[in-house]
């Protein structure tokens, strides 16, 4: 078995409530590689992210990391990657400082000092705003502490879902920064979004080239709707 | 480890900063408590023979209020996501949920018994016995809570569908508990009811959490 470094998937086929979002999908994300998920709403990006972050299972097909099936430890994989998802895990009490101790606390792998939350509010352009609770965030804001936590622990693997909803053009020149600097020291990324990123090099996998062809009996079921 | 007590605290804080959770199961409690009083009347001695019964009954329900929420709102606002995804293992997070859960309304019910106990007229020689029992019974209420709040996450009125998931998991607790408060009373041998709530306990400890975390997968998937 070859021991390819990254994430390598084949054949990845994923069904969401009774209907097939995709099927026969594969990709390599190699160390320092971007890959952008593209495609239009409702073609299962945000499932596919969740799928590789392992929290959901696929139909039909194989993800290894670092060569080895994710499944085989799918704890040691999940501890190598982090997953910021639409939802930003912010709680409307909490201050910002505290919401970025707990995530350091429970990832568990850098010291909960002050050092590792100031540092990553600072990248994210937030290191004013640790004393605000969450409730006073603007929208932008919010995403931007959501993807601090990114810095909270070193991990490999990013899987990051429309990171870029909300930004000022500011924050957007942050957030390239960051990716780009986990980039170079061997990171991947898997994101899906809807605006344009500097991302030098990145792949596009367009989610729409593997959407399974309607079956007859599914374009019945349409024309019965009346569509 | 300092990722539990990470979320122990981060549960406790959210609850006291906004003051009421922290307090509706006691106050729950003691009103409940007080309506028994006034609807079987102020016979001293009519009360006291029922008075442990009603305490733990009362308790049971009041150890309800607030399961629904216990992963509800770290579910959809995508904690649970981070947490399912952290080094820290499932099993373990609901038994950090499960230690802030009786935290915040297991511990503050045993603190309020006296109270209710003058209340109801309660024999005070049984006192010690009941708030001992209460002590080795209210941690398995909310370790068979996270059970039935894990389960029904994500329902529309997860709240009644808890409280009928859960109650009947309760009632061997319920049992054994006053079991042991009539025991000490008579004399009986105590030691049995006791040990029966310890075993209890020690069953709810190991199925508990691992049940809990099966059904939270479950959910996140």
């Amino acid at each position: 078995m070859d021991r390819a470094p990254g994430l390598r998937a084949e054949g990845l086929g994923l069904r969401r409530g009774g209907r097939r979002l995709f099927s026969g999908l594969g990709f390599e994300a190699g160390p320092g590689a971007a890959l952008i998920l593209s495609g239009p709403n409702g073609s299962g990006k945000s499932s596919l992210l969740r799928l590789l972050a392992g929290l959901a299972r696929p139909e039909a097909g194989n993800l290894s990391w670092q060569g080895r099936p994710v499944v085989d430890d799918l704890d040691a994989y999940q501890a190598s990657l982090h997953l910021v998802g639409h939802q930003d895990g912010l709680r409307p009490i909490l201050t910002v400082a505290e919401t970025l101790r707990f995530w350091i606390e429970v990832a568990g792998e850098a010291p909960a000092d002050g050092e590792t939350g100031t540092a990553a509010l600072a990248a994210l352009g937030l290191e004013a705003l640790g004393r605000t609770p969450c409730r006073l965030l603007s929208s932008g804001q919010r995403r931007r502490l959501a993807l601090a936590r990114l810095l909270t622990a070193p991990r490999p693997l990013w899987l990051l879902d429309e990171p870029a909803v909300g930004l000022d053009q500011a924050a957007l020149g942050l957030l390239a920064g960051v990716l780009a600097r986990h980039r170079a020291g061997g990171g991947t990324i898997i994101l899906s979004t809807h605006q344009p990123l500097d991302l030098p090099d990145a792949i596009t996998l367009d989610l729409a080239d593997f959407r399974p062809a309607l079956s007859p009996a599914a374009t019945a079921d349409l024309v019965w709707d009346g569509i | 480890m300092r990722g539990l007590i990470a979320l122990i605290r981060r549960d406790l804080a959210l609850a006291l900063r906004q003051g009421g959770d922290a307090a509706i199961a006691v106050l729950f409690f003691v009103l409940a408590a007080m309506l028994f009083a006034f609807g079987i009347g102020p016979e001293p001695g009519e009360l006291s023979r029922v008075a442990s019964g009603i305490i733990w009954v009362t308790a049971l329900l009041a150890a309800l209020l607030g399961l629904d929420r216990l992963f509800q709102a770290d579910w959809e606002d995508g904690t649970l996501d981070i947490l399912a995804l952290s080094p820290i293992p499932l099993e373990m997070v609901v038994l950090a949920k499960a230690a802030a859960h009786w935290l915040l309304a297991g511990l503050p019910l045993l603190l309020a018994t006296p109270l209710v106990g003058l209340l109801l007229h309660l024999d005070t020689a049984s006192l010690p016995a009941l708030i001992a029992a209460m002590a080795l019974g209210t941690p398995s209420l909310s370790l068979i809570g996270t059970v039935g709040a894990a389960l029904t996450l994500g329902a529309r009125r997860g709240g009644v569908l808890v409280s009928l998931l859960v109650l009947p998991l309760e009632i061997p607790v319920l049992i054994f508990g006053t079991a042991a408060v009539s025991a000490i009373l008579s004399d009986r041998a105590a030691a049995t009811p006791f040990l029966l709530l310890g075993a209890i306990l020690a069953g709810a400890l190991a199925l508990g959490p691992w049940a809990a975390a099966a059904a939270l997968r479950q959910a996140l998937e």
